[in-house]
C-alpha cells in the first residue's frame, strides 16, 4: 500500500462476497490509522466501511469501493454498484429508535458520523460517497 | 471459519474471532439457537472480545440470536466488547436493546447465576 | 463637464502604472541601499532592546532573512512567502522566549527605517514623496500584519499543543474503590475533551474493571446539545462495557439541555451531588457504610 503521506491516492477493492466486506474494512482501518486517525475513529470508519461494502453485497451482487486521502486531507470512502437502486433514499436515511431504521442499511449511522455525505441511487446504480477528517 | 461454542454446566459460551463475516455470524447464531434447543441451556454468552467492528448487522444478527435463545428460555449475554468499538457503536446509533451486557467472560458467569437465582 | 468613462478609465489605468512604476523605483531604492538600512535597523533593534534572548549573529541573520522578505513582498504584492516565513521564524524563536510585542517590534522598526530613507531621498519633491507613501504605506501596514499574525497564530498553536500534551498526561478517572470509577469533570468541555474524557474512562473502565462509575458535573455549568448528547453516548458506551453509571452534580442548566435534547431524566441515574453518588455506588457494588461511633473515631482503623 502507498504511503499515506502521498496526496490523492485511493485503493480500491471489488466486492463480491461476505469475505471482501471484511477485507475492506480491516484496511479501511489501516488506512486510517496510517492517516493519523485516531484508534476510535478509525473503528467508526471501518464500521461505515462495513455497512457500505454489505450493502453492495447484499442489493447488488457486486460493486467497487474506493478508499482514500482527498486534496483536503480527509479520508474518503466511494461505494458504487451497478444494482437496482434504493427505491426510497429518504427512507433509507431516516435513523430509527430502537430498530436499526434506515431499512436495515446502516445509512444513517454512516451519514451521522461522516463530515460530508451523498448518495446518488438509480435504476442504474447507486453510489456513496463520505469523508471524513481527522480530529 | 467455524466460531467454537464450549459447554461449562448449562452455560454455552461462543468466543468470537475478529475475522467474522456475515455468514460466519448468521451460521453462529443459528447454532447456538441449535444448542440451546438440543442441551439443557440456561445461558449463553458471547464473547466479543476479539470483534474489532460492530455494524448494524452484526448488532441486529445478536439481538435476533438473544431473542430466539430466549424464546427457548434461556439468557444471553455478550460480554468483551471493547471500548472503541462500543464507543463506535453509540457514535453511529447502534444499540443492543436490552440485551445485557458484561464486560468480561467472569462477569458475564456472575450475572447468569445471579439471575438464575433470582428466579 | 462629466468625465466620460472612457476618460475615468484612462486615468485609473495612468495611476495604477504610476503606483506600479514608483513601487519599482522604491524597491529598487531599498535593495540598493540594503547594506545601509539593514544595519541601521539593527542598530535600532539593539536600542529598543528587542530580541535580546538572541545573539548579535542570530539577529543579523534573521534581520537579513526579513529585511529580504520585505522587499520581496512589496515588490510581488503577494504576501504568502512572508507568511509562511512569518510562521517559520516564530516556530524557531518562541521557544527562546521572544514575545509578540518584540516581532512587533522589530517590522515596524524597519517600517520606519525605511520610511525615512524614502522622506531623505525625496525630500525635495514633495508631490513625488506623497506618491511614493501612498505606495508604500498600505503594503508596508500589510506586511506589519502579517508577520504579527503569523506570529500569534504559532504562539497560539504551540500553546494549544501544551495543553493538550498536559490533558494527555493527567488521568481524570480515579479509582475510589475496587470497580468503582469516580469522572469528575471541571470547567468548560469542548468536544475534543469530550472525546478524549470518554476514551479515558472506557478504557479505564476495562483497565481497572469497573463496575459502577460516577461521573461528577458539579463543576460544569452550563453545556450545549451536542456536549449534552456526548454525555448520554458516554453512559451508553459504558453500559455496554457492564458498567452502571451514576451521574451526579448535574446543574438546573445542563438537565434542562438533556431534557431539551430528549433524554428522558427519569431513566437516567443521576444524584444531586458527588458524595450521594458515591454512597449510592457503594450499595450498588454491596458495600455497608457502616457509621462510626466515637469509640471508633478514637482509634486508628484497621484496613
Amino acid at each position: 500500500m502507498k504511503q499515506a503521506e502521498d496526496n490523492n491516492f485511493s485503493i480500491s477493492a471489488q466486492i463480491t462476497c461476505a469475505e471482501d466486506v471484511v477485507v475492506a474494512r480491516q484496511r479501511g482501518r489501516t488506512l486510517a490509522r496510517a492517516m493519523g486517525f485516531s484508534p476510535s475513529d478509525a473503528t467508526l470508519i471501518a464500521a461505515a466501511i462495513s455497512e457500505l461494502a454489505r450493502n453492495i453485497v447484499r442489493y447488488a451482487d457486486r460493486g467497487e469501493l474506493l478508499l482514500g486521502k482527498s486534496e483536503d486531507g480527509m479520508l474518503f470512502v466511494i461505494a458504487r454498484d451497478n444494482g437496482p437502486g434504493i427505491a426510497d433514499v429518504e427512507a433509507a436515511l431516516r435513523p430509527g429508535w430502537s430498530t436499526s431504521g434506515g431499512l436495515g442499511m446502516g445509512l444513517p449511522g454512516v451519514k451521522r458520523i461522516s463530515d460530508y455525505f451523498e448518495i446518488v441511487s438509480n435504476a442504474h446504480g447507486t453510489t456513496v460517497t463520505m469523508r471524513k477528517r481527522k480530529r | 471459519m467455524a466460531v467454537p461454542i464450549l459447554k461449562q454446566g448449562d452455560v454455552l459460551i461462543a468466543s468470537i474471532q475478529s475475522a467474522l463475516t456475515d455468514v460466519d455470524l448468521v451460521a453462529l447464531r443459528d447454532a447456538l439457537v441449535e444448542q440451546v434447543a438440543s442441551h439443557r441451556t440456561r445461558g449463553v454468552i458471547v464473547d466479543v472480545t476479539a470483534l474489532d467492528v460492530m455494524d448494524s448487522f452484526a448488532s441486529r444478527t445478536l439481538r435476533d440470536l438473544a431473542h430466539m435463545i430466549r424464546l427457548r428460555g434461556a439468557r444471553t449475554v455478550i460480554v468483551g466488547i471493547q471500548p472503541d468499538v462500543a464507543f463506535a457503536m453509540v457514535q453511529l446509533g447502534l444499540t443492543l436493546e436490552n440485551i445485557p451486557t458484561a464486560l468480561d467472560l467472569e462477569e458475564g458467569l456472575a450475572f447468569l447465576s445471579a439471575v438464575r437465582h433470582a428466579r | 463637464m462629466p468625465e466620460s468613462d472612457s476618460n475615468k478609465r484612462r486615468q485609473r489605468t495612468s495611476r495604477d502604472e504610476n503606483a506600479t512604476t514608483l513601487l519599482t523605483e522604491l524597491v529598487a531604492h531599498l535593495r540598493e541601499y540594503r547594506t545601509d538600512l539593514r544595519q541601521e535597523w539593527a542598530q535600532r533593534i539593539t536600542k529598543a532592546r528587542l530580541l535580546t534572548a538572541m545573539t548579535e549573529e542570530e539577529v543579523f541573520t534573521e534581520a537579513t532573512a526579513v529585511y529580504d522578505q520585505y522587499v520581496e513582498a512589496l515588490e510581488t504584492g503577494t504576501f504568502e512567502a512572508l507568511q509562511a516565513y512569518a510562521r517559520n521564524l516564530s516556530e524557531r524563536i518562541i521557544p527562546r522566549g521572544v514575545e509578540t510585542d518584540e516581532v512587533v517590534g522589530i517590522v515596524l522598526l524597519l517600517r520606519d527605517v525605511l520610511a525615512r530613507s524614502l522622506f531623505a531621498k525625496y525630500q525635495h519633491d514633495f508631490s513625488t514623496l506623497n506618491r511614493i507613501l501612498d505606495a508604500y504605506e498600505p503594503a508596508a501596514n500589510r506586511i506589519a500584519n502579517t508577520v504579527a499574525v503569523g506570529f500569534v497564530q504559532e504562539r497560539e498553536r504551540i500553546i494549544r499543543e501544551q495543553q493538550e500534551a498536559i490533558r494527555e498526561l493527567s488521568t481524570p478517572v480515579l479509582q475510589v474503590r475496587e470497580r468503582l470509577l469516580i469522572l469528575p469533570i471541571i470547567g468548560a468541555i469542548d468536544p475534543h475533551r469530550a472525546r478524549q474524557l470518554t476514551e479515558q474512562l472506557l478504557h479505564g473502565i476495562r483497565a481497572t474493571r469497573g463496575k459502577v462509575v460516577v461521573i461528577d458535573l458539579t463543576g460544569v455549568a452550563a453545556v450545549d446539545s451536542s456536549i449534552a448528547n456526548h454525555l448520554v453516548q458516554t453512559v451508553e458506551a459504558s453500559r455496554l462495557l457492564g458498567a452502571t453509571v451514576i451521574v451526579t452534580g448535574l446543574s438546573p442548566a445542563i438537565a434542562q439541555t438533556l431534557v431539551n435534547i430528549g433524554v428522558d431524566l427519569g431513566k437516567m441515574n443521576t444524584v444531586g451531588d458527588l458524595q450521594g453518588g458515591i454512597e449510592q455506588a457503594e450499595r450498588l457494588l454491596g458495600y455497608k457504610v457502616v457509621p462510626t461511633t466515637q469509640e471508633d473515631a478514637a482509634t486508628p482503623a484497621s484496613h
